[in-house]
């Protein structure tokens, strides 16, 4: 696994260059038609990927499309674990009716399926950038929501947290300053789930056509090779892979971390 | 046992309609936020109408009350169950629901099952062959497929096995002018629904895998099995019995909690096999902005997801006699 950490590790390096670097590497819109439609790739060194059906350059698009899946997998992630870290200690500290409030409403967001969700508040929002980030988070947090309130219930309990009482710390800061910072460790282990989960899911909303149409989506890559896959099947395969490989490297990644961080559990080894 | 069962079933069913409530609160309020109502939907569906015209059909419709007495008028149809009228398939929203769901359902419980068997397996021989280069390479094949897009998945598969070999059919359940002896035409459907189950059960499996893999590590070294090994009991019994049956629970757990997910996963890999179920209907309503049947979509996939659960925790209850009188005392404790 520790390997694996160190592979994923430099994927994820070499995506997030290429992405910021996209616009050095490949100026101009990608969606520009710019060569003989379906030339193959790796055999024109001026197209390394080919271009598609209509003669766009598959190497910029892939290029331009490492930006949308990690901007909006990395945010729709940072919006998921947000949330379910403020409801979490909310539930987990204050307890009462506002802890059983707050668990029913995480248990009825767990409870509808993740991307049908997604795809009603896309339906209903409007299909842009900013709709898909805010549909995967909302979709998203009840994992961590129930993780940290977990941690948050148990730390609840500890001698410092009376000491911090007794300090005359207000709640609020005895709940977001002493008692939060122990309970996100498990947290740790949740993102790598979650920020892959979340390139996936945005990746499989672009392939129904529901995301921004303006901009190339590894996923929108794959909706547009379908339409020629018999003739053509790298044009599905090449984005394919690039989600795939992303998605493996975060999930390596999140679990040499997860290992790092809680050794104690052998199930992990 | 079968009063306990029911019981339990009752319990669980009364625990839901909280959930039930929060969920249509929830869709209501979206709906309420999107621009543009069913008017307009319906307008732009039949390319007509003035704003007189529009005004007269929202008045018909009770879309010009006040958002308290709209919000009233909406549970009263969820309650009888009356969805509304859907524009895209041109039908009432629950009898387009009823119509596909028994596709989805085959679809689920088949790619769940086989989910859940595959996964089980393929974690107990890495378990029990565990630092070899087996453990290693089933590990990461798992890992690799759970990071594939379902969808992607599906389509790789129809270029090889449809395309290439033509070993599968490319759409749909079930051939049109095909069998139609009770044998034949269940053979027609599971040639039909074989890839679709096959995606969706390899991609989501790793779960599955880990659990039984993480499981089996730890009850083999517990004192059970030591004693069971004292006892001079056969060693292939001791796997089944002894390590790989409590292993077990964690997994079947897992089922229930991810069946949400994967009935998402069946809205992609629905579409791509042409599969007439929830999932390809839930794409048809997003796709044509038809609200009320996106809604209806909603609530008739978490209604699916808790049946799922409750059938889970009642498979769970039969594999472990520890807890069989406690889950159906105390009810879900999640």
């Amino acid at each position: 696994m520790r390997l694996g950490g160190w592979i994923g590790a430099t994927w994820l390096l070499v995506v997030t260059l290429v992405a910021i670097a996209a616009p050095l590497l490949a100026p101009g819109d990608p969606l520009n038609l710019v060569a003989r439609p379906l030339i193959a790739p790796f055999i024109n060194p001026g197209f390394p990927f080919g271009t598609d059906q209509l003669g766009r350059d598959v190497t910029a698009m892939l290029m331009h499309g490492a930006r949308v899946s990690l901007v909006v997998g990395l945010a729709a992630a940072a919006g998921a674990i947000g949330i379910g870290i403020l409801v979490g200690t909310l539930a987990g500290f204050l307890g009462g009716r506002l802890d059983t409030t707050l668990m029913r409403i995480t248990e009825a967001f767990q409870t509808v399926p993740t991307f049908i969700l997604a795809l009603a508040m896309v339906s209903a929002l409007g299909a842009s950038t900013g709709n898909v980030i805010l549909a995967i988070a909302i979709s998203s947090w009840p994992a961590t929501a129930r993780l940290v309130r977990a941690e948050v219930l148990s730390l609840r309990q500890r001698d410092y947290v009376d000491a911090a009482r007794m300090a005359g710390l207000r709640p609020f800061d005895i709940a977001f300053r002493e008692i939060l910072p122990g309970a996100l460790h498990p947290v740790v282990a949740l993102v790598g789930v979650t920020v892959g989960g979340a390139i996936l899911v945005e990746s499989a909303l672009a392939f129904l056509g529901l995301s921004d149409p303006n901009l190339v989506s590894w996923g929108g890559m794959i909706a547009n090779g379908r339409a020629v896959i018999r003739t053509a099947p790298s044009l599905v395969a090449i984005p394919g892979i690039a989600v795939a490989l992303t998605v493996l490297s975060v999930s390596l990644v999140g679990d040499a971390l997860g290992t790092r961080l809680a050794p104690r559990s052998r199930a992990y080894a | 046992m079968a009063r306990g069962t029911g019981s339990f079933i009752l319990r669980r069913l009364v625990h839901a309609v909280p959930v039930i409530l929060i969920v249509a609160v929830g869709v209501f309020l979206l709906l309420a936020a999107a621009p543009g109502d069913a008017v307009d939907a319906y307008l732009a569906q039949t390319g007509s109408g003035d704003t007189g015209f529009a005004a007269q059909l929202r008045q018909q419709w009770g879309l010009d009350e006040s958002l308290p007495v709209r919000f009233l008028m909406y549970m009263e149809s969820v309650v009888t169950l009356d969805l509304g009228w859907s524009v895209a398939v041109s039908a009432p929203v629950t009898e387009a629901i009823l119509v596909r769901l028994p596709s989805t359902i085959l679809l689920m419980t088949s790619a769940i099952l086989l989910a859940a068997v595959l996964g089980s397996v393929l974690g107990a021989v890495a378990a029990m062959r565990r630092g070899s280069p087996l453990d290693g390479t089933i590990t990461t094949i798992g890992l690799a497929l759970n990071a594939m897009p379902g969808f992607w998945l599906g389509l790789i598969f129809i270029v090889v096995f449809v395309v290439g070999l033509g070993w599968f059919p490319l759409a749909g359940m079930s051939t049109i002018d095909g069998p139609t002896d009770p044998v034949g035409h269940a053979l027609d459907i599971a040639w039909h629904l074989a890839l679709p189950v096959i995606t969706l059960a390899l991609t989501y499996m790793a779960l599955y895998m880990r659990l039984m893999r993480g499981a089996m590590i730890e009850t083999r070294a517990s004192d059970w099995v030591r004693a069971a090994r004292a006892r001079g009991l056969p060693s292939g019994r001791i796997v089944r019995g002894h390590i790989a049956r409590p292993a077990l629970l964690p997994v079947v757990t897992m089922l229930g909690l991810q069946a949400g997910a994967m009935l998402g996963g069946s809205v992609v890999i629905e579409t791509v096999f042409a599969i007439p179920g929830l999932g390809s209907l839930a794409y048809i309503a997003v796709s044509r902005r038809d609200l009320p049947l996106v809604a209806g979509v909603v609530l008739a996939g978490t209604v699916l997801v808790i049946v799922i659960n409750i059938v889970v925790d009642l498979a769970y209850a039969r594999l472990d006699p520890r807890v069989a009188d406690e889950r159906v005392r105390s009810g879900p404790n999640r």
